[in-house]
């Protein structure tokens, strides 16, 4: 096949060491509730050797920039209680964990939460601050920050019990062929990861990485974004940055990853 | 003798009457294999202008899932998804090749190759790809009947036998 040759093809068997002693489970065996796939693999084992390298070393990563100026914030006291986030969640060490079950069921809400949920509840209703947009700077920032604690712990998002029925909503989208272009995120992820699409080399479209540093625009980028780009490049009518339906997206999407370490900020092209 | 006469005269005719008018998406007659017998744009292909809209992405865009050996050196980066049509007027005729581009899912149940020549039906239709709502009920085909009568024309030029 005569391909350009300006696709760097990466080691299919590459590991993932971060900082030369963090090693992430980048591919494993497919969670039972994933019917179609054998294997889950990371997103970072699609990527050219050089991309895949700026991962390898917080030095290198250019997403732990943003990951320190998310420490001043976690810091910084906001709002009319005149608190921070370190007044009542000490340090930002208190949430290892958190990522990896990521969204899930808010047995107050009544609904599933992401983490930007989580945040902005603190901020208006703990902090009397204001509520930061759904892609600001501050809140993919800060779910940089939070990500990174769990770095390298397998993702293990809960999808029985009252978060079954959003979860099932988050199915039935994945595999909705929406758009004049007729494309479920199925067609692309699940039946044709591996081959190329014009010259983007089609992932797995896991969120275990997320939020994700991606050269092309330089900055971190939430997990519905990602989503949004995707849905429009279908000829679709896309969904809002924190609708129900996407929501339900993440939380499907981030079950296909279970297993998967959580990698946040990984960097991406 | 006068019966040859009359049955080329008729053929004349009907050949008359279709390039008269083009056929709107809604109207295009598939075989029960998905194939279409008669030109959609009732003029002629033009293979020059088909090789453009196959390999432009504002337009057909087919070497995002295809790759044509015959275009590799001005065009780079050609996808994996379809198969590559290098030789594929041996294997399709002219009516096939229509059929397969105008909407593929006729000829290939649940594919992923989108439908060229089609305008409603859609989930969620948007604007282009602006991420908004479509303004209108139906939307514009991904190309007009000329542009997939070209790109016909430059399809059938891929033979390798
Ligand atoms: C006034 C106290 C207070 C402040 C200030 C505060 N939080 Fe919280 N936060 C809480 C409480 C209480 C909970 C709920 C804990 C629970 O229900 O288990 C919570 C929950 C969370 C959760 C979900 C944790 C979990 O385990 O489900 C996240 C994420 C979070 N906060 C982030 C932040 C961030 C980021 C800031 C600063 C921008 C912040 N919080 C400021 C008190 C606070
Ligand atoms: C037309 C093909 C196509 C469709 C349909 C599509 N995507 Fe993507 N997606 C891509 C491409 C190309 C990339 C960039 C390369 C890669 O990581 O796969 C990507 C990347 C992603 C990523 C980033 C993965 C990472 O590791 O950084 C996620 C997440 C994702 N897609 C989710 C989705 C979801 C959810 C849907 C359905 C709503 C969807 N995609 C539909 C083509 C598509
Ligand atoms: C999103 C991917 C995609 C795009 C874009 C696409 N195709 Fe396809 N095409 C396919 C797939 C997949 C098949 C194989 C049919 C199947 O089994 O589903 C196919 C099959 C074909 C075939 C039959 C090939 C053979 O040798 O049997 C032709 C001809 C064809 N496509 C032409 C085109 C043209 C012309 C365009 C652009 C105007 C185009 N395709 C755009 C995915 C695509």
């Amino acid at each position: 096949l005569a391909l350009g040759a300006g696709i760097a093809s990466a080691d299919e068997d590459a590991a993932l060491i971060i900082n030369g002693e963090t090693e992430m489970v980048v591919r494993t065996e497919a969670p039972a509730h994933l019917e179609n796939m054998d294997e889950i693999r990371s997103g970072w084992t699609f990527r050219s050797a050089e991309t895949q390298a700026l991962q390898m070393d917080d030095f290198d990563n250019p997403g732990m920039i943003f990951v320190d100026q998310a420490i001043d914030t976690w810091n910084q006291v906001s709002g009319s209680e005149e608190k921070s986030c370190a007044s009542c969640h000490e340090g930002p060490e208190s949430m290892k964990g958190l990522r990896t079950q990521m969204p899930k069921w808010n047995e107050a809400a009544g609904e599933v939460w992401t983490t930007e949920m989580y945040i902005n509840d603190c901020r208006e209703n703990r902090m009397g601050a204001d509520k930061w947009g759904w892609n600001a700077k501050d809140m993919v920032n800060m779910t940089a920050l939070i990500a990174l604690q769990s770095r390298g712990m397998p993702m293990n998002v809960a999808i029985d019990g009252p978060a079954q029925a959003t979860w099932e909503q988050g199915k039935e989208m994945y595999y909705t062929r929406y758009g004049q272009l007729e494309l479920s995120c199925a067609n692309c992820h699940e039946d044709n990861y591996d081959n190329l699409i014009r010259a983007d080399h089609l992932s797995q479209g896991q969120i275990n990485g997320f939020p994700a540093y991606r050269l092309k625009n330089a900055k971190l980028n939430s997990i519905h974004a990602r989503f949004k780009g995707c849905v429009r490049d279908t000829r679709a009518e896309t969904f809002k940055e924190g609708s129900p339906e996407f929501i339900a997206l993440e939380l499907y999407v981030a079950s296909r990853a279970n297993g998967l370490s959580s990698e946040g900020p990984s960097v991406r092209n | 003798m006068k019966r040859i006469t009359l049955s080329a005269t008729c053929l004349m005719a009907s050949v008359g009457l279709v390039s008269a008018a083009e056929v709107a998406p809604e109207n295009v007659e598939y075989d029960e294999y998905g194939a279409v017998a008669v030109s959609l744009s009732g003029t002629a292909g033009d293979a020059a202008a088909g090789r453009v809209v196959v390999s432009t992405k504002s337009q057909g865009n087919c070497v995002s899932c295809h790759a044509i050996s015959e275009l590799a050196e001005e065009v780079p980066f050609h996808g994996e998804v379809g198969p590559p049509l290098d030789g594929v007027a041996d294997r399709w005729g002219e009516a096939e090749i229509r059929g397969i581009v105008a909407n593929a899912k006729i000829t290939y149940d649940g594919t992923i190759m989108p439908s060229f020549y089609k305008t409603t039906g859609y989930i969620r239709p948007g604007d282009a790809y602006t991420g908004k709502a479509a303004t209108t009920d139906t939307l514009p085909p991904l190309l007009t009947s000329q542009q997939i009568e070209d790109v016909v024309a430059y399809l059938m030029t891929l033979k390798e036998e």
